[in-house]
């Protein structure tokens, strides 16, 4: 662009250019930095390197030469660092302790197939598995107690059920008012209304929380009359709520895009203001209606504050007006109680990997599917 | 054949079909809207009568939710020093992207490319992960390493803190600067950069005296959208710094602090008796949303003007 001058002859020009070249590649180095740092915490995870059967072989703490330094470090659960750090006197208080810890797992435990497994294996995170104490295989997510149950179907399904509920009640108000907004209202009347929905976004999250915990919550439950006070269905609309602004304003883009021509055209010929609106404007618009749903979804499925004071219980269930956990919640509750580095920590890094990948797959989708869309309206291919 | 005619005339006058779906899309609209005053009013309603210079003027003891002695001091110098330090990191990271992406870089270049949909992608990343972000990263990562380096004997600046709560949020609020800072310089006319760089200005001198100058507005819009997003977002500092309780204010960039989200969460979900504790909740979240609306509000104003400036040119 412009004129080429000779870089020699102004390296602070040169510098500059070089510096801001830098500095402007720091958001490519912020998203890899992201996926590198959850990923690298939920490693050990993929590679089965966690281990969270209650009884384990016991290593007697004469053999302590018999064993290298790494079997030992992972036998009693130290990091790297922490183990350099000790002499050989306290490895061996600690080999006493852990004995003495596996001596004090009540009696009950030791006849106890379950108390031998491994529930940090992917056969357990995905699989139904016979529970002791359950009449069939079922799906549990429970991270407390002697058996820590680590199945992370029922928060995919929470997820998905709270989502799905929040875009069918978001969409069709979203789209429908972005129809209106941009090809039926006169001038004056959406100069006030897009703003306006703008500032829903501008309300945080943790506000709408709020709002649906002690407002929508009983209005809801008075209109629909159902059971539990505070479920899926309360946290779906809360959700909505959320991201109506975002599919509102992205819909609303889209449409204002499709070129006067066509409308113009369409009203020549004497089609109603309704009619150009449904049959011309939002067929050559849908792929842009099409992102903001996907933009929706990828925003509705990272929400957190909104499901966490909504609603919270794991329960495996489809029903609207049982409770549901997301996967959001989830790891925003339990951060603070599990062990940093322990395998409930992992797995929650694990359950944040994946949702990246969620969300960064969904918004691939959007943005290809928008960028089409503009460059066939420009006419370029 | 003129019956038909005249059927056909009578239909497009009046289509009941058009009229039906143009209002049904009217309603959409009006019900969106009417959420938000219900919110808003509800806030207002119940919330106003908890406000008062004591309450925003005082330092809660450790038990916060009696109604009388309670007060959110705390939360909000918390609040506002972690948006203040982000602000400190994201405004010159975010316009310096900018200037590239309309000053330097070609448009069609892979790198251009493969930068902006970073800049998108990271619009889309949930505040949730950006939260194990901070934790996996600055955290565990870069504090736990300081803390090596320094030789401290015990943890300072592996473990939650302001600056960690805060960089993340600098993370997080990256795009919003972006984007902001990158729609004001566009509309700056290409005639005052021509004319700079006919009078012989380099490049940079023309990006510093003209086009920087010209673009302030635009930069303030990023810079207080970002501070507005950032000063609601809770999930992104529950592990990187916030506190639950704090005696005392935040002095020092390793301290943890106290946060108006964060105390309507707690409020609002660890209340020993929530119909005892809902004045105070309701005037927290009174507080919280007059500070982010105040700045919105400031934002959507100048956007207007910048945008206005846009069409002109056409």
């Amino acid at each position: 662009m412009g004129i080429h001058r000779g870089h020699k002859a102004r390296p602070m020009e040169w510098l500059a250019e070089k510096f801001i070249f830098l500095i402007s590649l720091s958001a490519i180095a912020m998203v890899l930095l992201i996926f590198l740092f959850v990923a690298r915490e939920a490693l050990p995870i993929f590679f089965g390197e966690t281990n969270t059967a209650l009884i384990q072989p016991v290593i007697p703490t004469a053999d302590i030469d018999k064993h290298s330094p790494a079997e030992l470090q992972q036998y009693l659960e130290l990091t790297p660092e922490q183990y350099t750090t000790m002499d050989k006197e306290t490895i061996k208080t600690l080999m006493d302790v852990k004995i003495e810890a596996l001596n004090d797992i009540p009696e009950n435990f030791r006849n106890d197939p379950d108390a031998h497994i491994n529930t940090t294996d992917w056969k357990y995170l995905l699989k139904a598995h016979q529970w002791t104490g359950y009449d069939k295989p079922e799906y549990i997510w429970q991270p407390v107690g002697q058996i820590k149950k680590f199945n992370i179907i029922p928060l995919f399904v929470g997820t998905l059920k709270i989502t799905l509920i929040g875009l069918l009640f978001a969409v069709p108000l979203a789209v429908g008012a972005a129809i209106y907004v941009s090809q039926l209202a006169r001038p004056k009347v959406r100069e006030v209304v897009k703003p306006v929905i703008e500032m829903l976004s501008g309300i945080p999250s943790v506000v709408v929380g709020f709002f649906a915990l002690l407002v929508m919550a009983t209005v809801l439950q008075k209109i629909f009359g159902y059971q539990t006070r505070l479920n899926a269905f309360v946290a779906g609309i809360a959700l909505g709520c959320a991201v109506i602004p975002v599919i509102f304003s992205i819909a609303e883009d889209a449409l204002t895009s499709v070129p006067r021509a066509y409308t113009q055209a369409a009203l020549a010929l004497g089609a109603s203001r309704w009619q150009t609106a449904w049959q011309i404007v939002l067929p050559a618009a849908i792929p842009g209606v099409f992102a903001a749903t996907v933009l929706g979804f990828g925003r509705a499925i990272g929400e957190t504050m909104i499901v966490l004071m909504v609603c919270s219980a794991s329960v495996m269930s489809w029903s609207i007006f049982d409770s549901a956990r997301s996967i959001t919640t989830t790891i925003a509750a339990e951060m603070a109680e599990a062990v940093s580095g322990g395998p409930h920590y992992r797995i929650l890094f694990l359950l944040g990997a994946m949702l990246f990948a969620a969300t960064f797959i969904s918004n691939m989708i959007g943005d290809l599917v928008i960028h089409r869309f503009k460059n066939k309206l420009e006419g370029k291919r | 054949m003129s019956t038909s005619q005249t059927r056909h005339f009578r239909a497009e006058k009046f289509d009941f079909w058009s009229f039906f779906f143009s209002g049904l899309t009217g309603l959409a609209t009006l019900f969106i809207v009417g959420i938000l005053v219900v919110i808003l009013l509800n806030i207002l309603v119940n919330g106003w009568s908890g406000l008062s210079w004591h309450f925003v003027s005082t330092i809660p003891k450790k038990d916060f939710f009696d109604v009388h002695t309670t007060g959110v001091l705390p939360m909000i110098v918390g609040t506002a020093f972690r948006v203040i330090v982000m602000t400190i990191f994201v405004i010159p990271v975010g316009v310096i992207t900018a200037i590239y992406l309309t000053e330097y870089a070609s448009n069609t270049s892979l790198i251009t490319r493969v930068i902006r949909a970073a800049v998108n992608n990271l619009a889309g990343v949930p505040s949730i992960v950006f939260g194990l972000f901070g934790l996996g990263f600055f955290i565990n990562f870069v504090g736990k390493n300081m803390d090596r380096l320094l030789h401290n004997p015990s943890a300072v600046w592996g473990q939650p803190a302001l600056i960690w709560a805060s960089l993340t949020l600098a993370v997080m609020t990256l795009p919003v600067v972006i984007v902001a800072t990158e729609e004001s310089l566009k509309a700056i006319p290409p005639g005052l950069r021509e004319a700079s760089l006919a009078l012989g200005a380099t490049k940079l001198e023309t990006i510093l005296r003209i086009v920087l100058p010209q673009a302030l507005p635009g930069i303030m819009t990023g810079g207080i959208l970002a501070v507005s997003r950032a000063a609601g977002e809770v999930a992104p500092i529950l592990f990187t710094g916030v506190a639950y309780y704090m005696a005392s204010l935040p002095s020092h960039l390793s301290d943890q602090f106290m946060d108006l989200g964060y105390h309507v969460f707690v409020l609002s979900t660890q209340s020993p008796n929530i119909e005892q504790t809902r004045p105070i909740l309701y005037a927290t979240v009174l507080v919280l949303l007059m500070l982010t609306f105040a700045l919105n509000i400031v934002a959507i104003l100048i956007r207007a003007r910048v945008r206005k400036k846009l069409r002109a040119l056409g």
